[in-house]
């Protein structure tokens, strides 16, 4: 049963590889953003656990804003694919626009809250 | 009319010419149908929103321009500390005059939204160079505020139905009662805004949702701040909206645009709301806030899965992929709510929240809660009075939005059901309510009307047509096809729009009675009719304040029930041991033990307090039903509740409450009851009746003689309503 669920999982990643590759590279490069921030997100939280969350608005903050651009860049990487058909009539430097203006609030924010 | 006047400067022709130029002129001023019909509903919003505006200003008509109730008034103290020591002493205010000997920190435990609208609009005004006192800004920022409210109707209308139902959205809510109730000039409380930005982020929201556009998203955070500075039910949101994504979610309605709109909204507006201190951490914290979170990260999983299945493009590979991944999520899901729940992190709910999953809950458990009238379930008639023909249109409103289903009809069903359910178990949040059944009304209105004139109008256009080469109008077709079978139909549709006409109508006379006769009400100035049907004004809630303000020392701490804490201090300037900010169980206790004691017990409380004087109000000599005495047994529960020195039935005479000969002995002897009747016996108040009648409960009252040892009455009104006692220094031991 572990073998075959293994040689499953060795399979799908496998495949998932292959299928990935047919990516354009406008959104490997948001993916790339995008596996960058929740690598940091993960790593203060790691650091959290380790050293204690004593100034918990730092702590959120940088939590946040990790999360805050990971989940914004998914939302333009929606927008820009040329597959999803809901987002046809939106230029992609429309949705480009959002997202910088997006991430502005949102790290302005951050800064009013780092303390 | 715009039109006509901007046209009038080419007509400058010699005069005896101007006959036959005006035609031509007057032919340009004719306008399109498209640009008619913007002008009717431009000009129909704004006399809707001049008439929001309009039948709020009861209360300034029949009394003054003031401030009405108990909370506002600590809302109008805290803007005047604003307006004059500015923006960041008010954030590091610390009260020494309220919850003495504790005091208040102001600036971490309000929503600062309120006042800081009102303060803006007051610069705004002074820059403007309009000397307003910014007493008027508070007492007409409440019906500023609805009208804004029913712009914002208009266009949450137009997103869900049509620009029609949204036109009849803000008819609806203009003047809807239960809007009203907490809405009137004067009520400067923090619903008075945060209904506007209820209404305003549910209406961003939606719009998100339509266009799935992250500007739309940004704009439904700010109104989601701007909501959670306002007013505390901005819980409700918080978890309303991650409610309609999971209903979305399980109706398979998920899409793109859903995803940018909730995540967007929810990490700024979360961050957002952490900006205003009462608030802080509770987003990540407090269990009321987890849902909206669960539904984060369930949506992120769902995305990573939607991809997943689309880049692998084969079901066999994906239903394992599905296996693997659900289990690990749902095990680290649980695991991390567990940790959270067990290392204490995560706090449990808190008991609002409870009552309002469980109405009962209160009752049994939080006697605090349950004492305050608006905390009470609601009944029936209360929902007919605040909403009268809305009731039954709301149910046609909801068939309707099922019948043509959409995200944003589910939304709109959404918030109708459950708020419909709140305002069931607590009375004040009918408010809540009130937009929900006014939308979904407005849209059984709307496409009712619709329907009827199209009857009658093809009608109209189908027997002149019949005989031309065929209906060109679908809606003619349709009608014509429906004509044979049913001769009287125009008839009936007319008679029907007469009926739906006059149904409005009464609409709009009960909403203006019931502003009238029961919300323009102050509460602080009492009208009666006098007995030759005059109207007599009870002044005497300020009458004491003021005497307060000028006949007591500036540092005197003065003790009264928990209701009239802020008026004291806004008004008579003085520090009080408790407030309506009830915060502190054992402190309110402590004051409703002291009350219900003998006098000696009580001095010995009330000297522990620093307590200078006593404040209670009777009613006993004019008929005011509110007083101190019918709410004495809450301060019996509530003391007893955390002193069990105090018990509850050694009030009550065979569990009555009553204060003539026939009650309890401690009920005759406690603080209370002497300060309430001191010097009552000698009084005649109604002819024909024996001295010492109490006229708000209608008895002769039991103990006449009443004699206080360690306080002096010090004050009473013009109408007894409130009686002021100083207590006496200790005496001297030789």
């Amino acid at each position: 049963m572990a073998k075959s669920t293994s040689s499953d999982v060795l399979t799908l990643i496998r495949s998932l590889r292959s299928a990935y590759a047919a990516t354009p590279t406008n959104l490997k490069i948001i993916d790339l953003y995008v596996v960058f921030a929740i690598a940091t997100a993960v790593i203060q939280v790691v650091y959290m656990g380790i050293v204690g969350s004593f100034p918990f608005n730092s702590f959120l903050s940088g939590v946040l804003s990790c999360v805050g651009t990971a989940v914004l860049a998914v939302c333009l990487r929606i927008q820009v694919n040329k597959e999803n058909k809901e987002f046809k009539d939106l230029p992609p430097e429309r949705a480009f626009a959002d997202f910088v203006l997006c991430n502005l609030v949102l790290h302005l924010v951050i800064m009013n809250f780092l303390g | 009319m715009g039109a006509k006047t901007g046209s009038s400067p080419p007509v400058v022709l010699p005069p005896a010419s101007s006959g036959t130029a005006l035609f031509p002129s007057l032919n340009t001023l004719k306008l399109k149908t498209k640009q008619q019909e913007l002008l009717i509903r431009v000009s129909i919003l704004a006399l809707v929103y001049v008439l929001a505006f309009a039948i709020r200003l009861f209360s300034v008509l029949r009394y003054e321009s003031m401030i009405h109730e108990f909370d506002p008034y600590f809302n109008y103290r805290t803007t005047l500390f604003l307006t004059e020591k500015g923006f960041y002493e008010f954030w590091n205010w610390f009260d020494s005059e309220s919850w003495y000997p504790l005091g208040r920190i102001i600036g971490g435990t309000l929503y600062p939204g309120l006042m800081v609208t009102a303060a803006l609009i007051y610069w705004t005004l002074r820059f403007l160079r309009f000397a307003v006192h910014i007493r008027e800004v508070c007492v007409l920022t409440a019906p500023f505020f609805a009208s804004n409210t029913t712009i914002v109707a208009y266009f949450f209308g137009k997103e869900i139905w049509d620009s029609g139902a949204g036109l009849v959205a803000a008819a609806l809510i203009a003047i809807c009662p239960g809007y009203i109730s907490r809405s009137v000039a004067g009520s400067y409380d923090n619903e008075g805004v945060a209904i506007f930005a209820l209404l305003l982020t549910f209406y961003l929201f939606v719009k998100a949702v339509n266009t799935g556009s992250l500007a739309w998203a940004l704009a439904s955070a700010f109104g989601y701040f701007y909501m959670v500075s306002a007013w505390g039910g901005y819980v409700f949101i918080i978890n309303l909206v991650p409610l309609y994504v999971l209903v979305l979610l399980v109706t398979g309605r998920y899409s793109m645009r859903l995803y940018v709109a909730y995540n967007c909204m929810y990490v700024l507006g979360m961050l957002l709301a952490m900006q205003i201190r009462f608030v802080g951490f509770q987003h990540v914290q407090s269990g009321e806030h987890m849902a909206a979170m669960g539904v984060f990260f369930l949506l992120q999983v769902f995305y990573f899965l939607d991809w997943v299945k689309f880049t692998l493009n084969d079901p066999k590979l994906f239903y394992s992929f599905l296996r693997i991944a659900l289990t690990c999520a749902i095990s680290v899901g649980s695991l991390a709510l567990g940790v959270g729940m067990a290392t204490g992190y995560i706090s449990p709910w808190t008991g609002r929240f409870y009552s309002l999953l469980d109405p009962t809950y209160a009752k049994d458990h939080i006697p605090i809660i349950a004492s305050v009238s608006e905390h009470q379930p609601t009944a029936w008639s209360s929902f007919m009075f605040d909403f009268h023909i809305l009731l039954f249109l709301f149910p046609a409103g909801l068939y309707f939005c099922f019948k043509r289903l959409s995200d944003a009809t589910i939304f709109i069903v959404m918030y109708g059901l459950t708020s419909m359910y709140f305002a069931g178990v607590m009375v004040r949040l009918i408010l809540v309510a009130a937009p929900a059944v006014c939308l979904i009304s407005s849209i059984a209105v709307s496409a009712t009307l619709k329907n009827l004139t199209m009857l009658i109008r093809a009608k109209n256009n189908a027997t002149p047509m019949g005989s031309s080469k065929g209906a060109s109008l679908k809606a003619s077709a349709k009608a014509s096809s429906f004509d044979q079978p049913l001769p009287y139909q125009r008839n009936v549709a007319i008679a029907l729009l007469l009926g739906a006409f006059y149904l409005l109508s009464r609409y709009a006379i009960h909403c203006t009675w019931v502003t009238s006769e029961a919300y323009s009400s102050p509460s602080i100035v009492l009208a009666a009719r006098g007995a030759h049907g005059g109207r007599v004004i009870f002044d005497d809630y300020r009458e004491a304040y003021f005497w307060l303000r000028k006949n007591t020392p500036a540092d005197a701490k003065i003790m009264s029930w928990w209701d009239y804490g802020y008026q004291i201090t806004a008004m008579g300037n003085r520090t009080v041991i408790v407030d309506n900010n009830t915060w502190n169980n054992t402190h309110i206790a402590t004051v409703g033990r002291a009350m219900s004691s003998y006098e000696d017990e009580a001095y010995d409380i009330m000297k522990s307090l620093d307590v200078d004087y006593v404040l209670v109000v009777f009613g006993g000599v004019t008929g005011y039903s509110s007083d101190d005495i019918n709410k004495f047994l809450w301060m019996v529960r509530i003391g007893g509740g955390v002193f069990p020195v105090i018990k509850e039935p050694e009030y009550l005479v065979n569990g009555e409450y009553r204060v003539d000969k026939g009650a309890a002995p401690k009920m005759l002897n406690c603080l209370m009851y002497k300060l309430s009747y001191y010097r009552f016996g000698e009084v005649t108040t109604e002819y024909g009746k024996p001295p010492g009648y109490d006229r708000a409960r209608g008895v002769e009252i039991g103990n006449k003689d009443v004699k206080l040892e360690y306080l002096e009455e010090a004050f009473t009104t013009s109408n007894w309503i409130i009686r002021i006692y100083k207590v006496k220094p200790p005496k001297n031991r030789w």
